[in-house]
C-alpha cells in the first residue's frame, strides 16, 4: 500500500504552506514511536493520569434483557475527561512537546476532544486554543466552560453550518497562519496523512485491551465489536487489533439523524460518495458538484460529513459493516442503558448501544458482543431532557 | 507545451496583473460582464474562483463571496457555459481557481475536456500539493490546460522540485495564513523567487494580501506579476451589479503602480 493510503483512500490534500509541517510531524512521530523514553512516558500517563486500562464490563442485565449474545461494555467513559479522546490527546500533546511546540490548537464537536486537549495542555504546560462551531457551543455549553476552566481559549466558529466541519475548517486556517510553534491536535482518524495513522495508533490500545481482557476472562475472541462512527477514532481503536481475526464482525454505527431518507442525517457510508476534503480522500456527504452537504445529528460528535479513510477502505473491502442509527433510536438507547445498567452513555456511544439492542437478540447465547462505550453521557443530560420536552438548562 | 501558451504570452511583455473574482458572485451574469471589463482595465490574466462550500485556504472576504454565489445557484456547469460565452468577447487568459473536490466529483477527464472546449487556459488547486498532482496532471496535459503550482514561505527545500515541473506561472504565496487583504507584505518573496530562478524561467506571480498600489509597485520590482483577489471581491461585495466601474478604476490604479517597474 502506498504511504499514507488505505487502499485508494487517505493522502495529503492540503495547502502547500502546510506540507513541510505535516512531513516534519511524520518524521517526528516515526522517531518517537520507537523511542523508549517517549513510550515509557506515554504509558505512564495512560496508566496513572488517564486511568488505563479501562474496564471491560460484563453487562449482565442487558444480556438477560436482550436475550441473545453476552454483552460486554468497553468502558472508555471511565477514562479521565470522560471519553476515549484522552488516549489520542496524551500521545499527540506529548509528541508536540517533544517537537518543541509551545502551543496546541484543536477542533471539537461535542467538546470531548476539546476538553481532552485542554486537559493535556494544562498538564504539560502548553498554550491551548479550541475551535468549536457556534451551534455546538450552545448545545454543549458546559464543555465550553470546562475548557476555559482548564485554561484554554475557545473560539466559537460562525462560518458555514457552525458545527464540527466548520470547526475543522477554522482550525486548519489557524494552523496555516501560525505553524512554527503550533501543533494541530486532530481529534479523529481523519485529515491528511500522517493524522489518520497517528490517531489510530494512539487509539488502538482500546482493541488491544479488549482482546487481552476478554481472552483472560472467557478464553476466546468476541463475535462482534460495535462502536459509533463520526470521523471514526473510537471505532478504529476498537477494531484495529481484530482486523486480521476474520471471525470477528466489526460494526460501525453512523448517525442517521431524522433518517437516511431525510435531508437531516450524517450517515456518510449510507449516503455519501467518494470525494476529497479536509486533507483526505474518503466518503463524504456531498452534492453532484462536490459541495459538502450540511449534515445533521442530535450528537454533536457525530455531526460530520465525512469518515476516516481507513474506515472507507474497510467498508470497500467488506471487512467492516456500517449501519445507520437515527436520533430516536440513539435517545432510546441512552435511556435504556441508564435504566438497565445504571450507566449513562454519551449520545454518540448510544448509537452503538442502539444497534446492539437490535443485533444481540439475533445472536446466540454463547456468542459474545463487545460495545465500546466511547464516552459518558453527563454532557448530554440537559439536551436529552429537552429532546423529551423538559425545559432543562445547564 | 511547444506552442507558447496564452498564459506565458501574458507574462511576456510587461509585469502581469492577475485578477481574481469569485464566479457567480453575486450572480453569473455579473461575472460574465466583469471579465471583459477587467481585461480592458489592464488585467493580463483572470482567475475565476469556482465557489466551494468549505474554502479552507480563504479568508472571510472570499468565504462570504463563495456563500453568496452558491446561494444564488452558481454551479460548475453554469460557469463553464459562462466561460464559453465570454470567450467571444475577450482573449484574456482565463484560469479556474478551485478546490480539488469539485474537479474530482465532476470527473477530471470531463472537467478538463470542458475547460478546453470553453476556453479555460489553466487551473489553480490550493488543496492539491505537488505530491498529489497525479490526481489531475494527466487530464490537464491531455486537454492542454496548464496546472499552476503554488509555493509558500514554508516551502524551503520543496521549491526546487515544484518549480522544476511548473507550468503557466508559479503562484508565490506571499505570507502565512489564508487569502485576504493585508496592510503590508513582509515575507522574503525575493529569496523564494531566486530559488525558482535557479531551476526554471516559468514566471512568478505573488499573491495573498496584495491589495494596494504600493504593494503592486513593491512586488512588481521583484516578481513577474502580482495576483489580487480579496481586494477585488470586496469591491464586488460592496457594489453588486454596479461593480464594473469601481472594479475597473481599482485595476487601473493597480496597473499604473505595477507599470512603474
Amino acid at each position: 500500500m502506498k504511504k499514507g493510503r488505505f487502499g485508494r483512500y487517505g493522502g495529503q490534500y492540503i495547502p502547500e504552506t502546510l506540507m513541510n509541517a505535516v512531513q516534519e510531524l511524520e518524521t517526528a512521530y516515526e522517531y518517537y514511536k520507537n523511542n523508549d523514553e517517549f513510550t515509557t512516558e506515554l504509558a505512564d500517563l495512560l496508566k496513572n493520569y488517564a486511568g488505563r486500562p479501562s474496564l471491560l464490563y460484563y453487562a449482565d442485565h442487558m444480556t438477560r434483557d436482550l436475550g441473545g449474545a453476552r454483552v460486554y461494555l468497553k468502558r472508555e467513559d471511565l477514562n479521565h475527561t470522560g471519553s476515549h479522546k484522552i488516549n489520542n490527546v496524551l500521545g499527540q500533546v506529548l509528541l508536540a512537546k517533544k517537537m518543541g511546540k509551545t502551543r496546541v490548537i484543536a477542533e471539537t464537536g461535542a467538546g470531548q476532544h476539546g476538553v481532552a486537549t485542554a486537559t493535556a495542555a494544562a498538564l504539560m504546560g502548553l498554550e491551548c486554543e479550541i475551535f468549536m462551531g457556534k451551534e455546538d457551543t450552545e448545545r454543549q455549553a458546559l464543555n465550553v466552560y470546562r475548557m476555559e476552566l482548564l485554561g484554554a481559549r475557545v473560539h466559537p466558529v460562525t462560518s458555514g453550518t457552525m458545527t464540527l466541519k466548520d470547526a475543522v475548517n477554522e482550525t486548519m486556517r489557524e494552523w496555516v497562519s501560525r505553524i512554527d510553534d503550533t501543533h494541530y491536535v486532530l481529534g479523529s482518524v481523519m485529515g491528511p496523512h500522517p493524522f489518520p495513522m497517528i490517531v489510530r495508533d494512539f487509539q488502538k490500545i482500546i482493541s488491544q485491551e479488549i482482546k487481552q481482557q476478554l481472552i483472560s476472562e472467557t478464553g476466546r475472541l468476541p463475535d462482534a465489536i460495535l462502536a459509533c462512527v463520526g470521523g471514526g477514532s473510537n471505532a478504529i481503536g476498537s477494531f484495529f487489533d481484530f482486523i486480521d481475526d476474520k471471525s470477528v464482525r466489526l460494526i460501525g454505527c453512523e448517525a442517521a439523524g431524522h433518517g437516511v431518507d431525510t435531508e437531516k442525517n450524517a450517515a456518510t457510508i449510507a449516503n455519501g460518495s467518494v470525494g476529497v476534503f479536509h486533507g483526505m480522500k474518503s466518503y463524504f456527504c456531498q452534492d453532484e458538484y462536490g459541495q459538502i452537504a450540511p449534515v445533521y445529528s442530535i450528537s454533536a460528535g457525530l455531526d460530520y460529513p465525512g469518515i476516516g479513510p481507513e474506515h472507507a477502505n474497510l467498508h470497500d473491502v467488506g471487512r467492516a459493516e456500517y449501519v445507520p442509527i437515527t436520533d430516536d433510536e440513539a435517545v432510546a438507547a441512552f435511556e435504556y442503558l441508564s435504566r438497565v445498567e445504571g450507566i449513562i452513555p454519551a449520545i454518540e456511544s448510544s448509537h452503538a448501544i442502539a444497534y446492539a439492542m437490535k443485533l444481540a437478540p439475533q445472536m446466540n447465547q454463547d456468542q459474545i458482543m463487545v460495545i465500546t462505550l466511547s464516552g459518558r453521557g453527563d454532557k448530554d443530560v440537559a439536551a436529552i431532557a429537552r429532546y423529551r420536552g423538559r425545559k432543562l438548562y445547564e | 507545451m511547444n506552442k507558447k501558451s496564452r498564459i506565458s504570452e501574458a507574462f511576456a511583455g510587461r509585469k502581469a496583473f492577475v485578477a481574481f473574482l469569485t464566479g457567480g458572485d453575486p450572480d453569473v451574469e455579473t461575472t460574465e460582464k466583469l471579465i471583459p471589463v477587467m481585461a480592458e482595465a489592464g488585467a493580463d490574466v483572470i482567475e475565476i474562483g469556482i465557489p466551494f462550500s468549505d474554502p479552507v485556504a480563504e479568508g472571510p472576504v472570499i468565504q462570504a463571496a463563495d456563500e453568496r454565489a452558491l446561494s444564488a445557484g452558481c454551479t460548475t456547469d453554469k460557469l463553464f457555459d459562462m466561460v464559453a460565452r465570454v470567450r467571444d468577447k475577450t482573449s484574456v487568459p482565463l484560469l479556474f481557481m478551485t478546490y480539488l473536490n469539485p474537479i474530482f466529483t465532476y470527473g477530471a477527464e470531463r472537467f478538463f475536456q470542458r475547460c478546453s472546449e470553453t476556453g479555460i487556459d489553466g487551473v489553480i488547486v490550493p488543496d492539491m500539493p505537488f505530491e498529489e498532482k497525479s490526481e489531475i496532471a494527466s487530464s490537464c496535459s491531455k486537454f492542454g490546460v496548464e496546472l499552476v503550482s503554488l509555493i509558500a514561505p514554508t516551502s524551503r527545500d520543496r521549491i526546487r522540485k515544484i518549480a522544476a515541473e511548473a507550468e503557466g506561472f508559479i503562484y508565490c504565496v506571499s505570507s502565512l495564513g489564508v487569502t485576504g487583504v493585508r496592510s503590508e507584505i513582509k515575507s522574503d518573496v525575493t529569496s523564494m523567487i531566486e530559488q525558482v530562478r535557479a531551476v526554471t524561467d516559468v514566471p512568478c506571480a505573488v499573491g495573498f494580501g496584495v491589495s494596494r498600489p504600493e504593494h503592486a509597485e513593491q512586488l512588481g520590482a521583484v516578481a513577474d506579476g502580482v495576483i489580487v483577489g480579496s481586494a477585488i471581491v470586496k469591491i464586488i461585495a460592496e457594489n453588486g451589479h454596479e461593480s464594473a466601474l469601481p472594479v475597473s478604476d481599482f485595476i487601473r490604479s493597480m496597473r499604473a503602480a505595477l507599470d512603474k517597474n
